[in-house]
């Protein structure tokens, strides 16, 4: 006899597997030593990933993925920011307007955002350029970082920061000291989500990117035009282990950097 | 020591946001080493008026001086003032010690003076051993006293503090009620204090100032402002009064007239006719706590004896609280219970001494 609660259980192990079973595949076919991809993998190879190495055009849009994700992350994430602490520190007017409009272009449909772009600098007759991908790549990043950053400034209490001027702490010491430190476990999340949503888009990049321009997600869409090369399971790995890989390398960072503090303020005390 | 120089002064201050008033005309002094506090309901202006004093808040019209000097234009990191909130407002990611030093930090105090100060704070408080602690590892009333060593350990002109005691649990807010008081004592420092709860306002204050709707409704001595209410208001939100409408008898040299309008009638001293100022239109106030009841009718010189009907008891441990029905009003009489409380449905006399009979103006205010 089964029970409600084994019934649940196998459900999600099975909503789990379809969620992840795919990505488990292309990882395992990566190291397949066959040339056609078939299951089960036959033989244990890294040529795969040699010829990935190889592979000029995914190292080049390797690097402009990697740029473009930098840039849009680092801007997104200053303007994020200063926007999110203008959004909930100050009272102006159109400050409901603005708020709406800042984290507009989650709501609305990629495609309709990547062509009025275009549009747009149709109108200023400019050519496509890597600085309009960036912009693009920022507009569609920026609300996540407005929106988490918020969350985490609302709930810093503003009598904190006004201790801290009693205490004699101009209003950008303040900032420096003890707003900025209580914020930045959302900047560096806002940080990682713009970074990660650039490294991943596709939509809008291929509106957007100036011929002859490649980000990684373009060039495994171009390749797989012509043929379902094994090389792209293995550029799947590695992207997946990256995106993974990022954020969990950045906690521990984060994790070690406080223990750190902790240890060097029980040694001064 | 000519003069008695004051640590805050308010000068016809006025706050104002847009149509509304928060603060009308203020005039204020606290003196220096002396405790103030502003009591009043919520929305009286009282925590708005402490902001301005802070500089958290601009003044409208007026001048604010501190130490004698004007800083209605000073901002508050200038100021030198130890702010104490609610809610403690530690950094909740510095240590204890980091959050003691942080004022010190900005005032050019060397590395060991540092540490002698934040150590002298902490004994202060009697917290010695939590400098190496985060505020989330203490309790809220550790809290509150390192919130509290933060803010005297920069030796501020003025000690401000915004209903500190709030956010503490009954029985630990006793507790730092007296701990304040006798840090306070010790420091002599000028503390102004915030509350909404009279009695922390009559157990600390050296000078009291009600405030209701933006306006002082009267200033003095606790025990003053709780004996000889200038205001119903004052009357009605220090402790249970009774207020009744009343004409003036004649003056006399002993004992007075006053003719309630619910018909009994009791007496007053000189003192309290004084307050009339020649007219006869008076209200009555007499504390719950100062009507006497007995089952004996036991009148004497200068103390009037009305019978009543006893409508309903609350029983509060130490003391009751009734309301007795004459002539068709209710009053409220606070007793110290005697064995047992008087019991509902049994007649009685309240007793009510003329020096109890508290006069106000009629109805003008």
């Amino acid at each position: 006899m089964m029970s409600g609660w084994s019934l649940i259980r196998i459900a999600t192990i099975l909503v789990y597997l379809f969620l992840f079973a795919p990505v488990a595949v292309v990882i395992l076919l990566a190291f397949n030593a066959n040339q056609f991809g078939s299951f089960p993998i036959e033989g244990f190879s890294t040529r795969w990933f040699e010829a990935l190495w190889n592979n000029d055009a995914i190292i080049r849009a390797f690097k402009t993925s990697l740029i473009l994700g930098a840039l849009t992350s680092a801007i997104s994430t200053t303007l994020g920011t200063l926007a999110a602490l203008a959004m909930v520190r100050y009272d102006f007017p159109g400050k409901r307007s603005i708020s709406t409009l800042l984290v507009a272009p989650i709501l609305i449909p990629e495609v309709v955002l990547a062509v009025a772009l275009l549009l747009f600098l149709q109108f200023l007759s400019m050519p496509k350029s890597f600085g309009l991908l960036l912009m693009g790549h920022v507009v569609f990043t920026l609300p996540f970082v407005v929106l988490v950053v918020q969350a985490r400034l609302v709930s810093i209490r503003r009598d904190v920061e006004e201790a801290a001027m009693s205490l004699g702490a101009t209003p950008i010491q303040t900032f420096f000291e003890i707003t900025l430190p209580l914020m930045m476990p959302a900047v560096m999340a806002g940080m990682l989500f713009s970074f990660t949503i650039s490294f991943d888009d596709i939509t809008g990049t291929l509106f957007w990117k100036p011929g002859g321009v490649e980000t990684v997600p373009t060039q495994i869409f171009a390749m797989l035009r012509n043929s379902i090369s094994p090389e792209i399971n293995a550029l799947g790995a590695v992207m997946v282990i990256f995106t993974i890989a990022l954020p969990l390398i950045a906690t521990a960072i984060a994790r070690v950097a406080s223990a750190q503090k902790i240890r060097a303020q029980k040694t001064t005390a | 020591m000519a003069d008695i120089e004051n640590a805050v002064e308010l000068q016809n201050v006025v706050k104002r946001y847009g149509e509304f008033t928060a603060v009308q005309r203020m005039d204020l002094t606290v003196p220096d080493n002396s405790f103030v506090t502003f009591l009043g309901p919520s929305g009286c202006g009282k925590t708005t008026t402490l902001r301005m004093i802070a500089g958290l808040t601009d003044i409208t019209e007026g001048d604010l001086l501190i130490r004698g000097k004007r800083v209605n234009a000073l901002p508050i990191h200038k100021r030198n003032l130890g702010l104490v909130f609610q809610n403690y407002a530690l950094f909740p990611h510095k240590s204890i010690y980091d959050n003691i030093a942080f004022g010190l930090k900005y005032r050019k105090v060397s590395k060991s003076d540092i540490r002698d100060k934040v150590n002298r704070a902490l004994d202060l408080v009697q917290l010695p051993h939590v400098a190496d602690r985060y505020p989330n590892q203490l309790s809220g009333g550790q809290q509150q006293r390192i919130a509290l060593a933060r803010a005297i350990v920069i030796e501020p002109d003025v000690l401000l503090l915004d209903e500190p005691l709030s956010a503490l649990d009954a029985n630990l807010r006793e507790e730092m009620r007296v701990e304040l008081k006798r840090i306070q004592r010790e420091l002599g420092i000028a503390t102004v204090f915030v509350t909404h709860d009279q009695s922390e306002a009559l157990a600390m204050s050296d000078k009291l100032v009600v405030m209701n709707n933006g306006v002082v409704e009267q200033e003095g001595a606790p025990e003053d402002v709780y004996n000889n209410p200038a205001s119903a208001f004052v009357a009605d939100f220090l402790g249970h009064s009774n207020i009744i409408p009343a004409a003036l008898g004649t003056p006399d040299a002993a004992f007075t007239n006053v003719a309630l309008q619910s018909g009994e009638t009791l007496l007053t001293t000189s003192e309290q006719t004084a307050k009339a100022n020649g007219s006869t239109d008076v209200r009555a106030v007499i504390r719950a706590e100062k009507i006497g009841l007995s089952d004996q009718n036991g009148a004497t010189d200068g103390v009037i004896a009305i019978p009543g009907r006893i409508k309903t008891v609350d029983y509060l441990g130490q003391q009751a609280r009734y309301f007795v029905t004459v002539n068709g009003r209710d009053w409220q009489v606070i007793n110290p219970i005697d064995a047992r409380p008087h019991h509902e449905g049994a007649d009685v006399f309240m007793h009510i001494a003329a020096r109890n009979c508290v006069l106000l103006p009629g109805h003008h205010d």
